[in-house]
């Protein structure tokens, strides 16, 4: 797999994490993903559990395997 | 050497009653099962008895380990028969297990198969909690979830299988599955808010990858539902067991992205073939293979040094590159005929892909497997409202993630690529694959309901009104197809014809 070595070889520092976690994306392309995450929030507003805390409490599962 | 991979993949669903203080799960789950299949005998032509197959328990083993002898104090998992127990006519087992529904697929030849009837499986769900609702008093309601965990330590399983060669040492199979299992979590993840393992909070894991990795306290056994291996041991073929073995896999989430479980089952299918033809030279042999199932799962970053046995150190990332570069030269030099061929180079493009995203930017994998998605619209949600990761609205939106119900389902807000589309999906709800001994099942029960009394995953029985009934034993998973008796199956026009005919097994 030499490809993938000299792909290996020029990979950023571990950015990974910071992009996944935090930092907002500052890349055209990551303003658009930003965009589209912020419609898709807004969406999601309309159909999420309304009393989270007792819905989180009441979902109860005998354990499985 | 490596046989065809015929693979199963059975999913147990959470299930919560809306409306009633009364909450049963195991009559709630019968419910649920009965009110599809009545509503199936409605819609159909056939007798309403014509769906209700009993299982047939004659032959089941669960408790056989595959190390040979019983381990003392091992507890081999109960078979419950009084609860319901259907066999459905793609070919696939609905039934209740451990208060949970639970649909075991038909038997499949490739990844690809696999996802369709899985993706079939969530429709029948989502089809019985409508059947449901209409049976129940107004305001009742029971909702369906395809996760692992009710975030209190209580888990429920999504088991694969894989059927395997006899001959294959058991410790090989170990030794490489075990590292597989631990390392593909960074595509097979579900994603979870928190932890659940012991002494563990929100701090010190505010999100991981995987549902399931909290619940694995052993490296190897038999039990499913407590102190569970990452390699379980059960060793009952459902097939000729003096030809075939079946590994069946506990560790694994349930996915509701179709990438993730066609990486899945795809990477491990050929994992176990490479096995098979003892073709990996490198073992991966961790030093604490429990551990490194939660290491894994807890580093979002995927950069963990994880330790093996001869002292040096290796990432989740590092041994899915190396598995992927062997499995590259294998299809090269073996060619990839027990993974479904072009199946299989299909399983290897997508493998490179997703590892090459992980190692550089996981986050344009959101929309493509779970645990990035669910990451991108939670820490999004976090973000936006300026909440801690053990807020219970975050919790909430961890489960509805995995709400089946079409309108509440946060996967399905996110829009999660398809890798089916929707015709073959429905299709799989009511047809089997053609390509493996489920393609008998499934056209005997829909030709001849009435007559099929009982079904195994080896067997049929027929009652064609004579004296005894008649077993149709199928020891080989790979035979009953429709190219072996698809014809056959148009032409008779009676069970009785159709066993006259068969003579010998199909």
């Amino acid at each position: 797999m030499a490809e993938r070595e000299q792909i290996k070889k020029t990979a950023p520092a571990r950015q990974d994490e910071e992009t996944v976690q935090d930092t907002p994306p500052a890349s055209e392309k990551g303003e658009k993903l930003k965009a589209e995450l912020d419609d898709l929030l807004d969406e999601i507003d309309e159909v999420l559990e309304t009393n989270a805390e007792d819905f989180v409490k009441g979902y109860v599962q005998k354990g499985g395997q | 050497m490596a046989i065809p991979k015929i693979i199963g993949v059975e999913t147990e669903y959470g299930i919560i009653i809306r409306g009633t203080q009364d909450s049963n799960p195991i009559s709630a789950s019968s419910l649920l099962i009965n009110a599809y299949l009545q509503d199936l005998a409605r819609r159909s032509l056939d007798p309403p008895e014509a769906v209700k197959v009993e299982w047939d328990f004659e032959d089941e083993t669960p408790g056989n380990d595959a190390r040979g002898s019983r381990t003392p104090g091992a507890m081999p998992p109960e078979v419950e028969t009084h609860l319901v127990n259907a066999v459905l006519t793609n070919g696939a087992r609905y039934y209740v297990d451990h208060a949970h529904p639970e649909l075991s697929t038909p038997e499949c030849a490739d990844a690809r198969s696999i996802v369709r009837f899985d993706r079939a499986a969530e429709e029948i769900l989502v089809e019985s909690m409508v059947a449901a609702r209409n049976l129940l008093p107004p305001g009742q309601e029971l909702v369906i979830y395809k996760n692992n965990s009710d975030r209190k330590g209580n888990s429920y399983g999504c088991h694969e299988n894989y059927l395997m060669d006899r001959l294959v040492p058991f410790g090989r199979i170990v030794t490489h599955a075990m590292a597989h299992f631990i390392t593909r979590q960074v595509f097979t993840g579900a994603g979870k808010v928190g932890t659940e393992a012991p002494g563990l909070s929100w701090e010190d894991v505010p999100f991981q990858i995987t549902q399931r990795a909290d619940f694995f306290e052993e490296e190897v056994g038999l039990e499913t539902t407590l102190k569970r291996p990452i390699v379980n041991t059960r060793d009952e073929p459902h097939a000729d067991s003096q030809k075939y073995r079946r590994l069946h896999v506990i560790c694994g989430d349930a996915n509701l992205s179709e990438l993730a479980t066609f990486l899945k089952v795809g990477t491990t299918a050929l994992v176990l073939a490479m096995v098979e033809d003892d073709f990996l030279p490198r073992q991966f042999v961790f030093n604490a293979p429990v551990w490194c199932m939660r290491q894994v799962s807890y580093d979002l970053s995927m950069s963990h040094a994880l330790e093996l046995i001869d002292g040096s150190t290796v990432t989740a990332l590092g041994v899915q590159w190396e598995l992927l570069t062997q499995a590259r030269k294998y299809a090269d030099e073996r060619g990839l005929d027990v993974v479904g061929d072009a199946v299989g180079r299909e399983v290897l493009t997508r493998w490179e892909e997703v590892l090459t995203a992980l190692e550089f930017d996981p986050s344009t994998l959101a929309g493509r497997l779970d645990w990035v998605t669910k990451h991108r619209l939670i820490d999004g949600y976090r973000d936006r409202h300026g909440l801690t990761w053990n807020d219970a609205r975050l919790a909430a939106m961890d489960l509805q993630y995995h709400d089946l119900r079409p309108e509440k389902s946060l996967a399905r807000r996110a829009g999660l690529e398809q890798l089916i589309d929707n015709d073959a999906v429905r299709t799989a709800m009511t047809e089997p694959p053609i390509d493996t001994r489920a393609y008998f099942r499934g056209r005997c029960l829909a030709k001849w309901p009435s007559s099929v009394v009982a079904a195994n995953w080896d067997s049929l029985v027929f009652d064609v009104g004579k004296e005894s009934l008649r077993r149709v034993p199928m020891m080989e998973p790979t035979r009953g197809t429709a190219a072996h008796v698809g014809k056959l199956l148009d032409e008779c026009t009676t069970p009785a014809d159709l066993l006259d005919r068969l003579g010998s097994p199909p």
